[in-house]
């Protein structure tokens, strides 16, 4: 009987078993949701959904999904140019924030496992470090 | 009819819901040139005696513009530049032409503790350097936090320097408290030294600097060109940037008294008034999040004369507010979508000048 109630909650919770496997990702994710208040949510907004023509949406964002490097490094040395988000163009600017190698991580991990998003590969402080402007 | 009411509520629903919209209205009857091109985020600028300009970028780069040429100024402060905070305002003495005296703000990280926090420094320019730096005040505690430094800073009529720091992300520690620094106006002699009529001059562990409190984040000041007052706007959370005119020793209420809610949409007060605390002269709803001031106070703009301009970071134009008998009576957008508006000056010459982040500085012109 317990084993059977373990094995069965084991496979629902297994969309984020990565999560609950790794602590040291929860960890960071709850440190990147602090940054994020700090320093985005006010452009970015508490859903992550972003304000139409502005400021792109980090939920459900193909760009935040696909171009994981181009968007560490937006983060860390802030953006300028137009940029393409789910088919929408973008054309403001981000000012870099001023965060250290460790808050990008945590941002980036907090940000792509937030709302609709589910990224198991975690951003680690080392990948951060090698992104150059 | 029950068919109509079903369609009709989560429609009226979801338009509350969803971000509130700025109705102002687009004001078409000016022109602009672009005078400075290729800024980023052009926080304070002065226009000295021989026309050229001194323009604070955020990032810490102060730019000397003469005749159509930039030259980045050296021996300029290191400047904490994290979030909202870096090289902010800058402004000269009344008596520049005599004593050469240059004032800025920007978040340092000196004394202890990560971080940094907002700082005053006078300093004179010569050679193409800042020389004879003198920190007049910096802010403490340091903090890593990366909002509401303020800062602005405006001379009035008898020689007072007033700045603002804004409350650092501690809304319910420090503007409040008159012993900490943060979410205040600050009144100093020019050479730093403090008034010896500053309201809090005999409250035991007061910074004596304080003249008013109770703000959030002002990054908008300026003396009103007739009656000599103070006059600041703040950015409030969501629904409650105000204009404010500054009154020696008033608390503007924040955050115990507001008109906005949190950015997530939660309610953090019920109260908008209470007694002991300042109402605004005007709010904002929605937030336009203001950035530069600047009152039209020559006769440049035919009909203008005497209307207010604040910027909008947010909705990206200049708000020309008409003001009647100490209210605002209408607002129309100049500028309308140029980009995120910073900075506003009146120049020396009477024309208004606009600081545009991404842009650069657009002088304002009537329409021809």
């Amino acid at each position: 009987m317990y084993p059977l109630l373990i094995l069965l909650i084991s496979l629902l919770s297994c969309d984020d078993s990565n999560n609950k496997q790794n602590p040291e990702l929860k960890k960071s994710i709850e440190r990147g949701a602090i940054v994020y208040e700090d320093f985005c949510m006010q452009c970015h907004l508490p859903d992550g959904k972003g304000v139409p023509k502005a400021f792109p949406p980090l939920d459900n964002s193909d760009y935040l999904k696909n171009k994981r490097s181009a968007s560490i490094k937006a983060i860390k040395f802030g953006l300028s140019g137009k940029i393409i988000v789910n088919g929408e163009t973008y054309n403001a600017a981000m000012a870099p924030q001023g965060l250290s190698n460790e808050e990008v991580a945590d941002v980036m991990n907090y940000i792509t496992n937030s709302w609709s998003n589910k990224n198991s590969k975690m951003i680690t402080v080392e990948e951060v470090s090698k992104i150059q402007p | 009819m029950i068919s109509k009411f079903i369609y009709i509520l989560p429609i009226a629903f979801i338009s509350f819901l969803s971000c509130a919209q700025d109705k102002n209205p687009v004001n078409t009857n000016h022109d602009y040139e672009v005078v400075v091109s290729d800024l980023s985020s052009p926080w304070g600028f002065v226009f000295l005696p021989d026309d050229s300009m001194l323009i604070n970028e955020k990032d810490g780069r102060m730019i000397h513009f003469k005749d159509g040429k930039k030259t980045t100024i050296e021996d300029v402060p290191e400047v904490y530049n994290r979030g909202q905070g870096g090289l902010l305002d800058i402004a000269l003495h009344p008596n520049y032409k005599e004593n050469g005296w240059i004032y800025i703000t920007y978040v340092s990280s000196e004394g202890e503790g990560d971080g940094g926090h907002t700082a005053l420094m006078r300093a004179k320019f010569r050679d193409n350097k800042l020389i004879e730096k003198q920190l007049l005040y910096k802010a403490t505690p340091n903090t890593t936090k990366g909002q509401h430094f303020g800062s602005r800073i405006v001379f009035d009529t008898s020689g007072h320097l007033f700045f603002t720091i804004g409350e650092r992300g501690e809304r319910d520690v420090n503007p409040q408290d008159i012993t900490r620094d943060g979410g205040k106006v600050y009144r100093l002699n020019d050479d730093g030294t403090i008034p010896e009529d500053n309201p809090f001059v005999n409250e035991p562990d007061a910074k004596k600097a304080i003249y008013t409190y109770g703000n959030r984040n002002i990054q908008g000041m300026v003396l009103h060109p007739t009656t000599g007052e103070v006059w600041t706007h703040e950015h409030g959370p969501r629904g409650g940037d105000e204009i404010n005119i500054v009154k020696k020793g008033a608390n503007y209420g924040w955050p115990v008294i507001s008109y906005g809610i949190n950015y997530i949409g939660t309610k953090f007060t019920d109260k908008t008034a209470q007694e002991g605390m300042e109402q605004p002269l005007h709010y904002w709803d929605p937030s336009i999040a203001p950035s530069g001031m600047a009152f039209i106070s020559s006769d440049k703009y035919p009909g203008w004369k005497g209307d207010l301009l604040v910027g909008s970071l947010k909705f990206e134009y200049v708000d020309k507010v008409v003001l009647k008998d100490g209210k605002v009576v209408k607002e129309e957008r100049l500028l309308d979508g140029l980009g995120r508006v910073r900075t506003i000056n009146e120049s020396p010459d009477g024309y208004i000048y606009v600081g545009i982040e991404n842009l650069g500085i657009v002088k304002l012109l009537p329409k021809k």
